[in-house]
């Protein structure tokens, strides 16, 4: 794990992260009643970063399965808190689907949102820096700090912008999401408080080392912890509630990034702590957690099959989509945890585009009831055409890109020798295939029933764009997928290396009464750390 | 060797003409559509006779597999996207090619006056896309990338006419009741997968061959394999019990249904199966399955079909009893018979189609049997063409369907795998075949107009149309004479082009029944004399009931009132499966996991718990109201309390 101490520092992750606070900035430069050049500004800065994320790609070494574009620095030396940055293949796709979602819930935004129009494009870009943040922060610490700090312009995005009982669904999203995160934070001092280093790399060196074992029970406290934080966050069965409220009351570009980028947080922190830290617990756990999911999968279409709000239809539809995402990381096979990566990308765009179209529809009536619609394909084909293409990718088309993400899923977890899941969880295809389909023909198909809907006008160029560009990249991530599991194969391997190397250690630690494992954790602990605090300051001087 | 090294060329030809079409085609004057629409099928179709050229100049032992690119890889999995060619492939491409080209060409008269005309075209030229795909692929995920796109054509087309209710409707049950199938064609592929860890035809093929055959009784891992994929057939070729979404499928524009839910994608099904020969010849219990449902299904739909009023959903009742007989060769281990009614039955149904397509358009869209009457000298030429597509179905002698039809049921009877019941399944649904398809003859073409002839006014269809109709009647003569020599004891020059694909298959039966003899050459004959004398009974039966005695049928309908109706409501399976799946699962969704445990037990719990700190914290409040009093009250409380603890745990 030597490529954990850092070799040369890479400032990318940094401009990255932090580039968005600059179009904040900005904003906040300009009057607010200048509503024009507030939506350009914003657009320009969102659209700026997509391209310099780009680079990542270009730099990105594939045969490497750690931490790339890393940045250390002290930081509050005296507790061991580090500005500690790197991606590795997991990430690296994570941070990309954010910085492509942003400009397109911005473009999203542009009609749509009219009161305090400078506030709410200010909070959507500081959202974009929680969001990339929380994906390139390797420092508990900093990563707990970036997670707290993307709560509160979603707070603000679903209570001020929001529609219906906003207030409600805000207090809802942030109350389960915190009653999560203290639970996390517990965890993280918890765990300082035994490796003494807030720094996520070298616990997992230790870990993995032997250097580091956690006793049984801590262990187990502490995945549930980190598990329960993540499972409200993706949302996991029976947590799910929250999230159907917090997506029909949310603009438009709330949504978006709600159901693109911070759902995905929920299983992105699954892969990045509790897999790694707490194999034993994972493995232990995963029948639970994976029954747990499949439930998800098929209760969440079956209630999302009889809702008559378009929008709350599409928000239980995640709840069954990133069951299959969940089912894929625990079962710890290679091929369902690169479908499930790819499955999270593939759901941040799907759920985008039928996320934009309810919008487009809501934008035109002001409406999200799907009997109020019906028809509609005779007046806007076009818009209706897109509605459809991303109900097809998201209910597994072959071709499209939801499908590569949940076969690959099914292969893993089939191959894995866990039949009756598979079997349980391959039912969600026929059942998205019937909630969307019913879906679309009450809103698209059939007579006009409303007469109002007979004259709204189709799509326009500004949302043909948006429609347009996503819909490629359906279509490219369903037909080119190598290209992006190419970039996890390494990561994914050594993930799960890792996760028997440290179980291993575990194992042996836990026989052996003759030292408790805590203490001999301490005083190997003690002296890696020393060496690995000396390599670093050295580094750190020009 | 072009297109031998070049064979994406023949997906691609398709696919570009419907993007082109699709993106295009809605500012395009309807002769541009025409060109472009109709041209890349015929460009397909002749790169498809080039192909054939040099299949037979090359005359490969192996399948001709084409590598493309790496279409998924993860783990130990990959998928690639390769294509091959064998004879199998050659077949079925040609049927794709060929009949869908005189379709498309057939639609241009036909779609003339629809609103939505590129629309048409567009997904029509994609479907031909998916279809090659899916008969070309060299591996089972690409046979099911091109097997859900088929179904995602069938969905658009069947929905064409969208403002119809029924239209929507149909095309989502189309789609759904597939996709139930699909679901074990899935598992089925992650077993295939886990079991040989590869996916592509020659790996799979290859590792099974040394597998040792599984017991009747005895399922292993094959046996369930076959049982899932069949799941998947079911689903698509609308056998029972998943073949309620076809006769609703007729909703779509005829040529739709001419195409696809009469000659090609239905036909998948049988086509996986005979794909996956290797497997379902290690697995005697499952190639048993396929031969009961397709046996039962034949004479079942057929009997449906007896009381169907409408022209169209005649036809798609025979299409399924049809299919039922493919099956039933398929699990009786004549694949290669199969596949030959596969083919005449692709000619004949389709003709059967594009004429009844012919005499809805010269009805003005009339397609109630029972309103016309008397069309045989109004039509001449669809008539004519509808009346050869009947003798061939029927099992006229000397006409496609006889062949065929003969062969399946030659080999229900004295093939490797006989089962008499199956044959005389079979027979029985030969009989009704006949009778069901000259009544529909008879009440078409023949008797008094049952129309106002004033108000409609009967005319044949334009040439673009009748030419289609009249090189599918053609074939649907000839197109069965390749196994003419068998009868004077020559050879099945058929069977023997398809030798290599099943010839695993073949010998594997020969080694289980080591003590199987050809049946004598006199059986031929006799067997085709019992199908030719059915035959002619189903249509003596017709011409009763219909022609000699037009009322008979009516007393007959009511004499037997219940059998009638049960059959007219096709027994009922719709209202049954909606009573007893559909329903109680809406009712569940919204009664159960919506109202009662999520927003119920779960939210509830939820805002309870909210609720809860709410009063505990209202109540709370009052500890700290700023009285004095209340204050002291409490400091002594605390210290009892700390005291007693203290006490305790001393104690």
């Amino acid at each position: 794990m030597d490529g954990a101490l850092v070799q040369n520092q890479s400032y990318v992750l940094t401009v990255l992260t932090f580039f968005p606070l600059f179009g904040t900035f900005a904003l906040l430069l300009l009057k607010g009643d200048d509503h024009v050049w507030i939506r350009r500004l914003t657009l320009i800065t969102s659209i700026i970063e997509f391209i310099l994320s780009l680079f990542l790609l270009r730099g990105f070494d594939l045969g490497n399965g750690s931490y790339q574009f890393e940045e250390f620095h002290n930081w509050i030396p005296s507790l061991q808190i580090h500005y500690h940055m790197g991606i590795d293949g997991i990430s690296l796709f994570l941070v990309l689907l954010t910085t492509f979602l942003t400009p397109l819930a911005v473009l999203c935004s542009w009609k749509s949102i009219q009161t305090h129009v400078k506030e709410f494009f200010a909070m959507l870009l500081v959202l974009e820096m929680g969001m990339v943040g929380v994906f390139c922060s390797l420092d508990l610490f900093l990563f707990f700090l970036f997670w707290e700090v993307m709560l509160i312009p979603m707070y603000f995005l679903i209570g001020i912008w929001g529609h219906g009982r906003k207030i409600y669904a805000a207090l809802k999203f942030i109350l389960y999401t915190m009653l999560g995160s203290i639970l996390m934070l517990v965890a993280i001092l918890w765990l300082y408080r035994v490796a003494h280093t807030f720094d996520l790399p070298a616990i997992q060196f230790m870990l993995s080392h032997g250097q580091l074992s956690l006793p049984w029970s801590t262990e187990l406290l502490m995945f549930l912890a980190f598990m329960l934080a993540f499972a409200i966050k993706v949302p996991l069965f029976p947590l799910h509630t929250w999230l159907p409220d917090a997506h029909t009351e949310a603009p438009t570009a709330g949504s978006v990034i709600l159901a693109g980028v911070l759902l995905k947080m929920g299983t992105y922190g699954m892969l990045r702590f509790c897999l790694p830290l707490f194999p034993e617990a994972a493995h232990r756990a995963a029948p639970v957690i994976a029954v747990l999911a499949i439930i998800g999968i098929v209760y969440a279409a079956l209630v999302a099959m009889i809702q008559h709000d378009l929008k709350r239809l599409v928000a239980y539809t995640s709840v069954s989509h990133l069951g299959f995402v969940v089912l894929g990381i625990f079962v710890f096979n290679p091929t369902a945890m690169e479908g499930a990566i790819y499955q999270m990308l593939n759901h941040g765009v799907s759920t985008g585009v039928l996320f934009l179209v309810c919008g487009m529809l809501y934008d035109r009536r002001h409406t999200y009831e799907i009997k109020e619609f019906g028809g509609l394909a005779k007046p806007m084909p076009i818009l209706c055409a897109f509605f459809l293409f991303a109900c097809l990718s998201s209910l597994a088309l072959p071709m499209l890109n939801g499908f590569v993400g949940e076969f690959m899923i099914l292969i893993g977890v089939f191959d894995a020798h866990h039949f009756a899941w598979a079997t349980w969880a391959a039912t969600g295809a026929i059942l998205s295939a019937v909630y969307l389909l019913w879906a679309y023909q009450r809103v698209a198909l059939e007579k006009i029933t409303v007469e109002k809907n007979a004259a709204l006008p189709d799509a326009s160029t500004r949302e043909r764009v948006i429609l347009i560009v996503a819909s490629v990249v359906i279509l490219f991530m369903g037909i080119f997928s190598p290209l992006f599991t190419h970039r996890m194969d390494a990561t994914t391997n050594a993930l799960l290396q890792q996760m028997r190397a440290t179980a291993s250690y575990e194992a042996r630690a836990r026989q052996s009464h003759s030292l408790t494992p805590r203490v001999a954790a301490r005083q190997q602990n003690a002296h890696e750390l020393a060496m690995r605090s000396v390599s670093l300051e050295r580094r750190a001087q020009p | 060797m072009f297109i031998l090294n070049h064979l994406w060329v023949i997906i691609a030809l398709p696919l570009a003409g419907s993007m082109l079409t699709l993106l295009a085609g809605r500012h395009w004057p309807k002769k541009a559509v025409n060109l472009s629409s109709v041209g890349f099928p015929v460009l397909a179709f002749a790169s498809y006779c080039e192909l054939v050229r040099e299949f037979f100049a090359l005359n490969p032992a192996a399948p001709v597999i084409k590598d493309y690119f790496t279409w998924m890889v993860a783990g130990n999995f990959r998928v690639d996207f390769a294509l091959q060619v064998d004879q199998l492939t050659i077949v079925m491409l040609g049927v794709v090619t060929f009949v869908g080209m005189l379709i498309h060409i057939y639609s241009v008269g036909y779609m003339a006056h629809e609103d939505g005309y590129y629309r048409f075209f567009a997904e029509m030229n994609l479907f031909m896309f998916f279809m090659s795909t899916l008969v070309m692929s060299a591996n089972l995920v690409l046979l099911f990338v091109g097997w859900e796109g088929v179904g995602l054509c069938s969905y658009l087309l069947i929905s064409f006419f969208f403002t119809k209710k029924s239209a929507a409707d149909a095309g989502k049950k189309a789609f759904i009741t597939t996709r139930i199938g699909d679901w074990g064609f899935t598992i089925g592929i992650l077993m295939t997968f886990w079991l040989f860890k590869a996916v592509d035809y020659q790996t799979i093929f290859a590792k099974v061959a040394n597998m040792p055959v599984e017991g009747m009784h005895h399922w292993g891992a094959l046996t369930v394999i076959c049982l899932l994929l069949l799941a998947g057939a079911i689903g698509k070729s609308a056998q029972l019990p998943l073949y309620v979404w076809l006769p609703d499928a007729m909703e779509g524009p005829t040529p739709v249904s001419a195409l696809i839910h009469a000659a090609t994608m239905v036909t998948a099904g049988v086509y996986m199966v005979a794909r996956m020969n290797p497997f379902f010849s290690h697995s005697p219990a499952a190639a048993l399955t396929v031969a009961i449902i397709g046996a039962v299904t034949a004479l079942y739909a057929a009997t449906i079909a007896l009381a169907q009023t409408d022209i169209k959903k005649v036809l798609a009742y025979s299409t399924i009893s049809q299919l039922g007989y493919m099956f039933l060769a398929c699990g009786v281990g004549a694949y290669a018979a199969g596949i030959f009614h596969l083919m005449t039955h692709a000619f004949f149904k389709a003709l059967l189609f594009l004429a009844a397509g012919s005499v809805i358009h010269a009805m003005g869209g009339e397609q109630n049997m029972f309103n016309m009457g008397g069309l045989r000298k109004k039509i001449p030429w669809t008539y004519g063409t509808m009346l050869v597509a009947t003798l061939a179905i029927s099992g006229a002698p000397l006409f496609a369907g006889f062949f065929s039809k003969d062969q399946i049921l030659f080999d229900a009877y004295a093939g490797i795998n006989a089962n008499f019941l199956l044959y005389g399944l079979g027979t029985l649904g030969a009989l009704i075949t006949a009778c069901y398809m000259f009544r529909l003859i008879f009440l078409t073409f023949h008797g008094k107009p049952r129309f106002d002839e004033h108000r409609v006014h009967v005319h044949e269809s334009p040439k673009v149309m009748v030419v289609p109709m009249v090189i599918l009647a053609f074939l649907s003569i000839v197109g069965g004479w390749f196994v003419l020599p068998t009868y004077f004891g020559g050879k099945d020059s058929f069977q023997a082009f398809l030798e290599p694909v099943f010839a695993g298959s073949n010998a594997l039966a020969q080694q289980m029944r080591p003590g199987y003899v050809e049946p004598p050459h006199s059986l031929e004959y006799e067997m085709a004399a019992i199908a030719v004398g059915v035959a002619l009974l189903g249509f003596l039966i017709a011409l009763y009931l219909y022609i000699l005695k037009p009322n008979a049928a009516k007393k007959l309908a009511t004499g037997m009132r219940p059998i009638y109706q049960l059959l007219l409501r096709k027994y009922y399976v719709d209202e049954l499966y909606g009573a007893v799946v559909i329903g109680p699962l809406i009712w569940l969704s919204r009664n159960v996991l919506w109202k009662v445990i999520d927003v119920g037990l779960i939210d509830g719990s939820v805002n309870g718990l909210a609720f809860l700190s709410r009063r505990v914290g209202g109540g709370l409040r009052h500890m700290q109201g700023g009285n004095e009093r209340s204050y002291a009250t409490w400091v002594v409380i605390g210290a009892v309390a700390v005291t007693v603890f203290f006490v305790w745990m001393v104690r």
